[in-house]
């Protein structure tokens, strides 16, 4: 049933820190956040760790353990070898606050620059009519739970921060595409991706989407369709010519 | 405390689930500044575990919906201990609320025609409840988040500043709320606050509170909450002067997660039984048929095949018993559990494999499918769930008027969603919750908008604030002491073992002996650490009020000797027309809780037409009846 794990945890804060060996009781069907509650109760009352709903809907406790960046409530511990080291760091792309918190403020502020929603003007509630299978493209987007886990996956930033100030993320971008989906916007935002949301920093190499505990087609389904949309605006002749003569509006 | 942040708002919201964010988002469209605390980062709180959906009678799916239905199945659910003003509000304003929703860019499920999709849950005569698959709290707390972020768009237009009038405090636990005056001129003044990932704390002040804090379920040990619900408003409101009605009536959800032992408590949707599930026991019998209750015999299905023939042709068939209200499947899985029918676990089986095709369930229960594929390696399409039941949600709350939702006894504090009590009575309906935050919320927001237009301005007491300050702080000077953690772990094993499902006198007092040990036990708590984040600290700061908001769940449990909804004493069974007319109201008197009987007002007759004679002679004195025009002819 029960066996002594070893556990090697960063414990610190923003300036300095170190990883610390724990070893502590895991039982069976336990993940990787049930054992770091033991710790926290038993021998670490001041352990940092941000969770809330041990149940994969919330998207609070991301970490990396062993090295992958991962929901430490849907990190089952009978995926490792019991003699095996499981070592748990905070998430690398953002700046440590304690121990395994860090400070996600970042994709707060760039989820902050994409308009909202607008819908058609005159359009009442109650008399909106859409589709299922025209509402299931941005459903599919509107599953994230707010990880941050491609945020901090994607090597656009996980290795070069000074990037932060340009590329939004996936997390954001994916967000533009939800909207420019949306069977009712009525705001086009393929320009503020590219030029203000750095739209062109993703290389598609699916890190994302690998990291994503919804299983959201991030790259297939948002990504590139919306790469697609800003190449199609604007390698597009006709409307590259309209453009210039300014038929069309200015938000355009 | 001069190197405290302070700030002033016109209306400081405690919370940011989806009453919360509602309630601020009427504030700030009533032109008031306002403060959002969240004890989580922004958009995590609680309100994204709900999955099964939105009850509003837009009748979409079945156009003889409409709200006296809708106000007339609530009513049933709480077991008519319900305010009928609050239940009336909350059907009425439902629709509209969701169709709000909308109009900020939530994506529901579809009819064919386009329209909002409505699905059946337990207790609701008609299929009502608007959903995105079964994540349809995420999707609430989504678009509410995005609403403010919307709004906080427009105010950088015109102020240049995204947080000139909303702003949120991510990561920000409240701890006291101060008041100013006696008597009737004692009014809200403010709130201390403390940051989490710093430690530092933060002074507001304001002319009105909303309390949007949500629930108690950490008081017990098997719950779907989370560590947020410590029950922080409920305590905030008693201490403020407020009273919480009620409390006695706490919600086991009949189908959490049995096994494995760590996921112990997490929830099954109910959308699994609306959507055609059955529970069975060890013998393979749909045992739900033998605890079909008096009250609702004409209402449910007797035979399996009539059941069975009610999911494609409702309008002549009764529905299943899967689909009683919580409180009545609940009790029917810990007798069949008892009397050793149970599953391996512990619980008892919920099976959809049988009844619906593979793809159909992954379609319709997404997270049910994960949840169970990740956390406990077993596959709905192809096998039986092990389920039993878990705490999900406290009926009682702090009491407010029903229109206003301004607390009683506190003037300038207001109370909406999971906190405030009323609406449902002893027992909620499914889908009755995210409807409650919307309609409440915004209820709430305005009420305390309307307020601050015309309250003289509040002064905060220095004196006071120390003081508080003081005793948060004071764990820190202890180097040896007592654990917070083993506290809130004997705290939670007590409450599931002496005041849960079914309770009897004698174990109650037993659990107030508990509790009153555990409130000594923590003055004497120890930290270690710094302030930088640190949990040990929080829960020390959290625990006090846990014990308050048990104390006044387990007195009023003591008191109410009849069972009724969430609250079943083995000592008295039976349901009693003469208790209906009582409510049980928690106050602060000195260092303990104290509850009081207060009597509920009486359906109106223009409402009580909804009902006919015989079923309301199931719950009412003959008086009561005479009353209403229904009595023996």
């Amino acid at each position: 049933m029960g066996y002594m794990a070893k556990f090697r945890l960063w414990r610190g804060d923003h300036g300095t820190g170190s990883l610390v060996d724990y070893d502590v009781e895991v039982n069976d069907g336990e993940v990787v956040l049930d054992v770091l509650h033991r710790l926290q109760a038993t021998q670490a009352n001041d352990l940092a760790i941000r969770w809330n709903c041990k149940a994969g809907k919330c998207g609070s406790c991301s970490a990396e353990v062993n090295g992958r960046p991962r929901l430490m409530c849907l990190t089952r511990m009978n995926t490792f070898e019991e003699t095996e080291v499981v070592t748990v760091t905070p998430l690398r792309a953002f700046p440590v606050i304690r121990d395994l918190v860090t400070d996600v403020s970042f994709n707060y502020e760039k989820a902050r620059e994409v308009p909202a929603f607008q819908p058609p003007k005159g359009l009442q509630p109650g008399e909106y009519r859409m589709q299922q299978i025209d509402v299931e493209r941005s459903q599919e987007f509107r599953k994230c739970i707010e990880c941050f886990l491609c945020q901090n996956t994607c090597h656009a930033v996980r290795d070069h921060s000074e990037n932060k100030k340009y590329f939004a993320g996936p997390r954001v971008l994916m967000r533009v595409a939800e909207l420019d989906m949306h069977p009712l916007d009525t705001l086009d935002r393929q320009k503020l991706a590219q030029e203000e949301l750095g739209l062109g920093y993703c290389n598609i190499t699916k890190c994302c989407t690998e990291v994503c505990p919804e299983h959201i087609h991030i790259t297939d389904n948002a990504l590139i369709p919306l790469k697609e949309r800003v190449a199609d605006r604007k390698y597009d002749p006709i409307r590259w010519l309209g453009s210039k003569i300014r038929v069309r509006s200015d938000n355009d | 405390m001069s190197d405290m942040e302070r700030y002033s708002f016109d209306v400081v919201v405690v919370g940011a689930g989806g009453a919360g964010l509602r309630a601020a988002i009427a504030a700030r469209e009533a032109g008031k500044s306002v403060a959002i605390l969240s004890k989580s980062l922004f958009g995590k709180a609680h309100t994204v575990m709900a999955e099964g959906g939105i009850a509003a009678s837009m009748a979409n799916v079945n156009p003889n919906d409409g709200w006296k239905v809708h106000f007339g199945d609530t009513m049933r659910g709480g077991k008519f201990l319900n305010h009928y003003r609050m239940a009336e509000l909350h059907a009425k304003e439902a629709p509209d609320r969701v169709w709000e929703l909308e109009s900020w860019g939530a994506l529901f499920d579809r009819t064919k025609e386009g329209k909002i999709s409505q699905r059946n849950f337990g207790g609701h005569e008609y299929p009502r409840l608007a959903h995105v698959g079964d994540r349809t709290g995420l999707e609430m707390i989504r678009t509410l988040q995005q609403r403010i972020v919307a709004l906080q768009q427009e105010d950088k237009k015109l102020h240049g500043d995204y947080e000139a009038r909303v702003k949120v405090f991510a990561e920000c636990s409240a701890t006291d709320l101060f008041t100013t005056g006696e008597g009737e001129d004692r009014r809200v003044s403010g709130v201390l606050a403390y940051w989490r990932p710093s430690g530092n704390f933060v002074l507001f002040q304001a002319k009105a509170v909303v309390l949007a804090t949500g629930g108690i379920g950490k008081s017990f040990k098997v719950t779907s909450n989370s560590w947020e619900y410590t029950g922080d408003g409920h305590a905030m409101a008693m201490m403020a002067g407020g009273a919480c009605i009620n409390m006695e009536f706490v919600q086991f959800h009949p189908t959490g997660m049995v096994a494995p032992p760590s996921v112990r408590g997490l929830l099954v949707t109910e959308s699994v039984r609306g959507d055609g599930g059955v529970l069975t026991n060890s013998e393979g019998r749909r045992f739900m048929f033998d605890y079909i209750p008096e009250v609702f015999k004409d209402k449910y299905a007797t035979t399996e095949e009539e059941a069975d023939r009610w999911y494609t042709d409702p309008d002549n068939n009764k529905r299943p018993p899967e689909l009683l209200p919580r409180d009545e499947v609940a009790r029917a899985i810990n007798s069949e559990v008892k009397a050793g029918r149970g599953s391996p676990h512990g619980g008892v089986f919920l099976d959809v494999s049988k009844r619906l095709p593979a793809d159909v369930i992954k379609a319709k229960l997404p997270s049910m499918w994960h949840q169970f594929k990740e956390l406990a390696d077993v596959d709905i399409t192809q096998e039986a769930m092990e389920v039993g039941p878990t705490c999900h949600y406290v009926m009682g709350g702090v009491e407010v008027d029903p229109d206003s939702q301004a607390v009683v006894g506190a003037r300038g504090l207001f109370a909406a969603g999971e906190v405030g009590g009323g609406l449902h009575g002893s027992n909620r309906l499914g889908g009755n919750s995210l409807s409650d935050l919307l309609v409440f919320g915004k209820r709430a927001g305005d009420s305390a908008a309307d307020y601050v237009s015309t309250a003289s301005d509040v002064s905060l007491d220095e004196a006071e604030v120390n003081a508080a300050i003081a005793t948060a702080l004071e764990p820190f000077t202890r180097t040896t002491g007592e654990n917070p953690y083993e506290i809130q772990a004997e705290l939670q094993q007590t409450m599931n073992d002496l005041v849960g499902i079914i309770r009897t006198q004698h174990e109650i007092e037993q659990a107030l002996k508990v509790i009153d040990d555990l409130k000594l036990r923590t003055k004497e708590i120890a930290v270690v650490g710094g302030r930088e984040y640190n949990p040990g600290w929080h829960l020390s700061l959290d625990l006090p009020k846990q014990l308050l908001v048990s104390e006044a769940m387990a007195r009023s449990a003591l008191t109410r000797q009849e069972s009724r909804g969430g609250h079943t004493r083995e000592d008295y069974p039976q349901m009693s027309p003469q208790w209906r007319q009582v409510i049980l109201a928690s106050r602060i008197v000195g260092d303990v809780i104290e509850v009081q009987q207060q009597s509920l007002p009486l359906v109106p007759a223009e409402l009580a037409v909804v009902f006919d004679a015989k079923e309301l002679s199931k719950y009412m004195t003959e008086e009561e009846l005479q009353l209403l025009g229904k009595g023996q002819a």
